[in-house]
């Protein structure tokens, strides 16, 4: 129990709970209205979705910029698919944007992967190009409500026993991908491929495999919140999705993923993705404009990455002194230099032969 | 024992600088063929003054760069100092105050990175994805949608008028001064090696004495300090201070560096390249806006381009390593 | 069944990085049911054929075989799929993951829906750590762990993939004498059930102790294979070296002068403590200890590199500011680091600018430095130290590890220091430039530098020492003079738990 609390999660839930305390406090209707109830969970829907791929890349030591341009191009592809062909089941939309989406990624992931170049520079190009794609493409044009199904929009703002369906969605992406991270092979080795790049080579994992997944991954979860911001905001313009990115990033190191891979859990990147937006819709309340949101964001960042590197510096100040207490080679009880019960037998065999 | 294994020439001419400079040669008189009107005085005129900002930060982000680091946070600063200059200005400030409080401010905003950078060993490209955020939202939180303007006449024409006749803006002295000046810093003072043995390996260089930390933090203040003056002629070139002033320009800058042979792991680089490259795109944009090509798809070569500036070396690189072996599986 | 093929089989076997030839004629052959100890200097080429035989590097030339059939791995991957485990000399563990997952990676027990069974990973850990009589916590993670707990991880790891063939590359050096056994007995029990086991160890008693075959190597090359007891420790030390003992270890007589560094109480948690030493003018120092034991980390503290938490460093009878290696050199101390190619070199910069990289900030004029100035300095160096390199502006990473270790000697003699701490010197250098850094530092010493040797090679500090610190566990144990340092007092007082040893140690040369 003890160990639960003392996680980085737990502590961003509480601020979490915090941020709504006082914001409830000032202006009640921010959380004890229908209204109220269901901005809370509704708006953070498809930064949480973003928040869990990114965390999966930043997991493994590398970074993807580009997933608010893949949101804007996917986005605007869903709109585009529904005006071109209006009976299309909507999932069968949705899949084609996913699909598109993990496309994406995985053109990131191979660059990054086979020619061994920092993530974040390919990146931060390719987020130039896919918009730069959606921008030619849309041009002035702009997909509005009218040209998408009346069924699809109503998925944006329904609710199923009091739960907008678009948090049920991102719920279902938050626990099918924690518990792959968790629980399977193939997330531990993202794990550790992100913990030492080199040992991972050295150990033999697939590790160019498991970065292309991770990409993929990250860009079929981008194609899903495209889906998703068609069907909430009703409106798709060439611009959708813009700056995301730091949201995005920003979410992922408050939740204490750190960015130098390795540590850190897809349900703390939700929790940063909850805590960023909600802070976002409480600063007007408490009487700051939101001009100052991106200072916000920016601040968290910084200030997160910061606390995550005194932890660790505490934390590996704390095990040279455990190495103090507990000096190596000599089992807690055994008097130096005592023979171990059970090495005898082996001993003596040696010494006849 | 030789000094140099290749004769001065080979040496001079076989770099990836010229590789850049090449390109640009070649992308100036493809352009003054094919694009209409691409020559002509005023299209150089204009081609400096749009360059000369990322001109500017380009040449402190080169050693940034060389030492393996990065900072994304220089548009950003351009947008706060913009603010700053505005503001001030605004005030009733005399606009030789204004520049230099907000050069200095510029200046903080860089120690703020370095210092979180160097002393608190947190990687450059998440503090300053972090100050991104952080300087642009200052810069729109203090001003808003709004804009500053009406600066004097005087000011304004001084960042945009040329040397008596020539098509050269008058600040192409001040870029000159610039570059010369970044150019002896990292080819010719201990203090440039120092930034290279850094990129190359800055536990080696720390082994040797190099205080890397103060190293980065200076680095990082220059950058702010650069930054910022290049966001002071942005305003005055347009006339206008506004929060969202150059947003994006990181990119360019960024990508500007690496088309210039600034090597990513850092470690290499020459500052020659970097103007080659900071030109080069330059060209390319300015010959394609002539052409009415969109700024989506300018966007769309940078982008490229800068993938192509990262990846092609590795590719090079990979080739030479894979021939290198297979000629050893023979012997 | 002396028949049967050989479960390893290694002949002509070359690798070179570049210009330098790390393994010019590998040829080892190990039988099912043997353990074959690999024995060499440093830089005989042993670690570059371990990995090998591990899928790490991929060889030039020659064949390697497994159990008769000629294999090729492309990866340390395929290697493991084929039988083969092996414990490389700098163990690398994901400091984020529990020492368990450490162990189990990529191949963890799974249960229900291909999901991780914890449980069973859990008590596999413990059942290993059972056998190799430790206590570690398998739930603890990695980061923080000693280099011998880092050890034990790579060695439970080893014996956990149950392979046909097990290498271990100098698994000992940093381990306890309790540990030792330990893996000793494990070592044997894989012997019975008929696996073939490869040992590498610079320990000659721990080799008659343990092998039953022994294949000495030199320069990259092959020298001799014999059966352990056909063969005495003084033999194979002759082989090893190829030369005279006493050429190789040219020690000046030398009369002590002043103190030249001074170090008191010094203190860094979980690393040492309460160090205290000098060096005198003219005398060469010896640190010895196991791998791990905080020698090179002292070393490290005293030229600025790290911080302590307590205690001072004085150099010429000033006391340095702690942390500041610039301070440290302006006062005369030079630091040879245990990495040549990470610490020591710019490995891409040129031999110019290595050599000048300490003196740069002397030789600048108003402020700018000029090439010629800086290659003037460097030739002046390199033609001392006798450098073999095709130009000044060679990169330094295209040079032999001999070379590359005159060049850092360069660098740091170019600074006229009155200290000189040398870690590891000789480490992976042919026996040729071995003998020639051994005569410079002897030299040296001769004309008044006060010298500290740290190295993990026995011989080398017994002969080229004045006086022998012994480190164990981050504790200065034991002083011995030149004539007190045998090979058995120096082990006995390095090694943990050693103090009733009845190990034999007589065979150490």
């Amino acid at each position: 129990m003890r160990n639960v609390l003392r996680r980085r999660e737990a502590g961003i839930a509480l601020a979490l709970l915090v941020v709504i305390g006082v914001t409830t406090a000032v202006q009640p209707g921010f959380l004890l209205s229908a209204g109220g109830w269901r901005d809370l969970l509704l708006t953070p829907a498809i930064l949480v979705v973003l928040a869990v791929g990114q965390a999966v890349v930043v997991i493994t030591r590398n970074v993807d910029l580009s997933v608010g341009s893949v949101l804007g191009l996917t986005a605007y592809l869903t709109g585009r698919l529904f005006m071109a062909a209006p009976d299309l089941p909507i999932i069968v939309v949705a899949l084609v944007a996913v699909a598109a989406g993990a496309l994406l990624g995985l053109i990131n992931g191979s660059i990054v992967a086979f020619a061994r170049v920092p993530a974040l520079v390919i990146t931060l190009g390719t987020l130039y190009v896919y918009r730069g794609v959606t921008l030619t493409w849309a041009g002035s044009d702009r997909i509005d409500a009218g040209d998408m199904p009346r069924t699809f929009l109503g998925l944006g703002t329904r609710q199923v026993l009091g739960i907008p369906v678009l948090t049920i969605v991102a719920a279902i992406v938050l626990v099918a991908v924690g518990y792959y991270m968790y629980t399977s092979r193939g997330g531990r080795q993202l794990y550790a491929i992100g913990s030492d790049p080199d040992a991972a080579a050295l150990q033999g994992l697939p590790v160019r495999r498991r970065l292309l997944w991770a990409f993929a991954l990250n860009g079929a979860l981008a194609g899903l919140a495209g889906v998703m911001f068609a069907a909430r905001y009703g409106t798709v313009s060439s611009g959708a999705g813009t700056g995301m990115e730091l949201q995005v990033v920003g979410a992922v190191v408050v939740g204490g993923v750190a960015i130098f891979g390795g540590s850190g859990t897809v349900a703390g990147a939700a929790l940063g993705a909850m805590l960023l937006l909600t802070i976002n819709r409480a600063l007007p309340v408490v009487g700051i404009p939101d001009f100052w949101q991106r200072a916000v964001v920016g601040a968290l960042i910084i200030g997160a990455i910061a606390l995550d590197r005194v932890l660790a510096n505490r934390r590996s100040r704390r095990l040279a002194a455990a190495r103090d207490a507990a000096p190596p080679g000599a089992p807690p009880g055994a008097p130096p230099g005592s023979v171990p019960p059970g090495a005898g037998p082996d001993d003596r065999e040696e010494a006849t032969a | 024992m030789r000094t140099h294994a290749r004769p001065w020439w080979q040496r001079a001419l076989l770099t990836r600088e010229m590789l850049t400079i090449l390109i640009l040669v070649v992308a100036w008189i493809v352009a003054s063929a094919v694009v209409q009107g691409f020559d002509g005085p005023l299209t150089i005129t204009y081609l400096v003054l749009d360059v000369a900002p990322v001109l500017l930060i380009a040449l402190p982000m080169t050693l940034i760069i060389a030492t393996g680091e990065i900072d994304l946070s220089v548009a950003s600063v351009v947008g706060l100092s913009s603010v700053t200059f505005g503001l001030l200005y605004q005030a009733g400030l005399g606009l030789w105050a204004a520049l230099l409080v907000s050069v200095l401010l510029g200046a903080v905003c860089g120690a703020v990175n370095g210092a979180l950078v160097a002393y608190a060993g947190l990687p450059s490209l998440a503090v300053t994805i972090g100050s991104l955020a952080l300087y642009r939202g200052l810069a729109v939180g203090l001003l808003g949608t709004t804009a500053v303007t009406g600066f004097p006449g005087s000011w304004t024409d001084g960042a945009t008028e040329n040397l008596g006749e020539s098509p050269y803006p008058v600040i192409t002295l001040g870029l000159l001064a610039l570059i010369a000046v970044f150019a002896v810093l990292l080819h010719a003072t201990p203090f440039g090696r120092n930034v290279l043995d850094i990129g190359r390996s800055s536990e080696a260089a720390r082994f040797s004495g190099v205080d890397v930390k103060r190293t980065l933090l200076i680095l990082f203040v220059l950058s702010g300090a650069v930054s910022a003056l290049a966001g002071v002629y942005y305003t005055l070139r347009y006339g206008s201070a506004r929060g969202d002033n150059a947003t994006g320009m990181e990119l360019q800058v960024v990508a500007a560096v690496l088309l210039g042979g600034v090597s990513i792991f850092g470690g290499r680089g020459a500052i020659h390249g970097v103007v080659a490259g900071v030109l080069l795109i330059g060209v390319l944009g300015s010959a394609l806006r002539l052409e009415g090509v969109t700024v989506n798809v300018i966007n769309i070569v940078i982008g490229t381009a800068l993938v192509v500036s990262v990846v092609a070396p590795r590719i090079a690189g990979g080739l030479r390593v894979r021939r290198r072996s297979a000629v050893g599986q023979r012997t | 069944m002396p028949n049967a093929a050989p479960t390893l089989r290694l002949e002509g076997v070359a690798k070179s990085f570049g210009p330098v030839a790390a393994l010019r004629s590998g040829t080892l052959v190990v039988r099912a049911g043997s353990i074959h100890a690999l024995v060499g200097e440093n830089g005989a080429g042993k670690s570059t054929l371990v990995k090998i035989v591990g899928g790490v590097h991929r060889r030039d030339a020659g064949i390697v075989e497994l159990d008769g059939e000629p294999v090729d791995f492309a990866g340390p991957a395929e290697a493991k799929a084929a039988g083969v485990a092996v414990i490389h000399q700098e163990p690398a563990s994901f400091p984020d993951l529990t020492v368990t997952e450490n162990i189990f990676l990529g191949r963890e027990p799974l249960g229900r829906f291909r999901r991780i069974d914890r449980r069973a990973m859990r008590e596999g850990a413990r059942d290993l750590f059972r056998e190799l009589g430790v206590d570690l916590d398998p739930d603890r993670p990695a980061e923080g762990l000693s280099i011998a707990d880092q050890q034990i991880v790579e060695i439970a790891k080893a014996i956990s993939l149950d392979a046909r063939l097990l290498v271990m590359d100098e698994p000992t050096a940093a381990l306890s004498a309790v540990e030792v056994r330990r893996l000793f007995a494990v070592a044997r029990g894989l012997r019975d059930a008929g696996r073939a086991v490869v040992f590498i160890s610079h320990r000659l008693d721990e080799v008659a102790d343990l092998c039953d075959t022994v294949t000495v190597m030199r320069d990259g090359e092959h020298v001799s294979t014999d059966t352990v007891t056909d063969v005495t420790p003084d033999e194979l030390v002759r082989r090893m070296v190829g030369r005279d003992v006493a050429e190789l270890y040219p020690k000046m007589p030398s009369t002590p002068g002043e103190v030249a560094l001074r170090v008191e109480g010094l203190e860094s948690t979980g690393t040492f403590h309460d160090v205290s030493f000098e060096v005198r003018a003219g005398e060469i120092v010896g640190l010895a200890g196991l791998v791990g034991a905080g020698r090179s980390e002292i070393a490290r503290a005293v030229f600025g590199i790290d911080r302590y938490d307590a205690g001072r460093v004085a150099v010429g009878g000033r006391t340095l500011r702690p942390g500041d290696p610039a301070a440290a050199i302006a006062a005369g101390l030079a630091l040879v680091p245990e990495d040549r190619r990470l610490q020591g070199l710019v490995t891409e910069s040129s031999v110019a600018r290595n050599v000048s990289a300490v003196a740069r900030k002397r030789l600048a004029r108003l402020g700018i430095l000029l090439p010629d100035v800086e290659a003037r300095l460097a030739r002046d160096w390199s033609g001392r130290l006798a450098v073999k390199a095709g130009a000044l502006d060679a990169l330094a990473t295209t040079m032999s590890g001999g070379n590359q270790q005159k060049v850092v000697l360069a660098k740091w003699l170019a600074t006229g220091p009155k200290v000189l701490m040398v870690d590891e010197p000789t480490r992976g250098i042919d026996v040729g430039t071995k003998a020639e850094v051994h005569r410079l530092l002897s030299t040296l010493a001769a004309e008044g530098l006060a010298v500290l040797m740290i190295s993990s090679e026995l011989p080398e500090v017994l002969g080229m020492a004045d006086r022998v610190l012994v480190v164990r566990e981050g504790r200065i144990v034991s002083e011995l003079s030149r004539a007190e340092a045998t090979p058995e007092a120096v082990m006995r007082a390095a090694t943990p738990g050693a103090a009733r040893s009845d190990t034999a140690t007589e065979g150490a040369a």
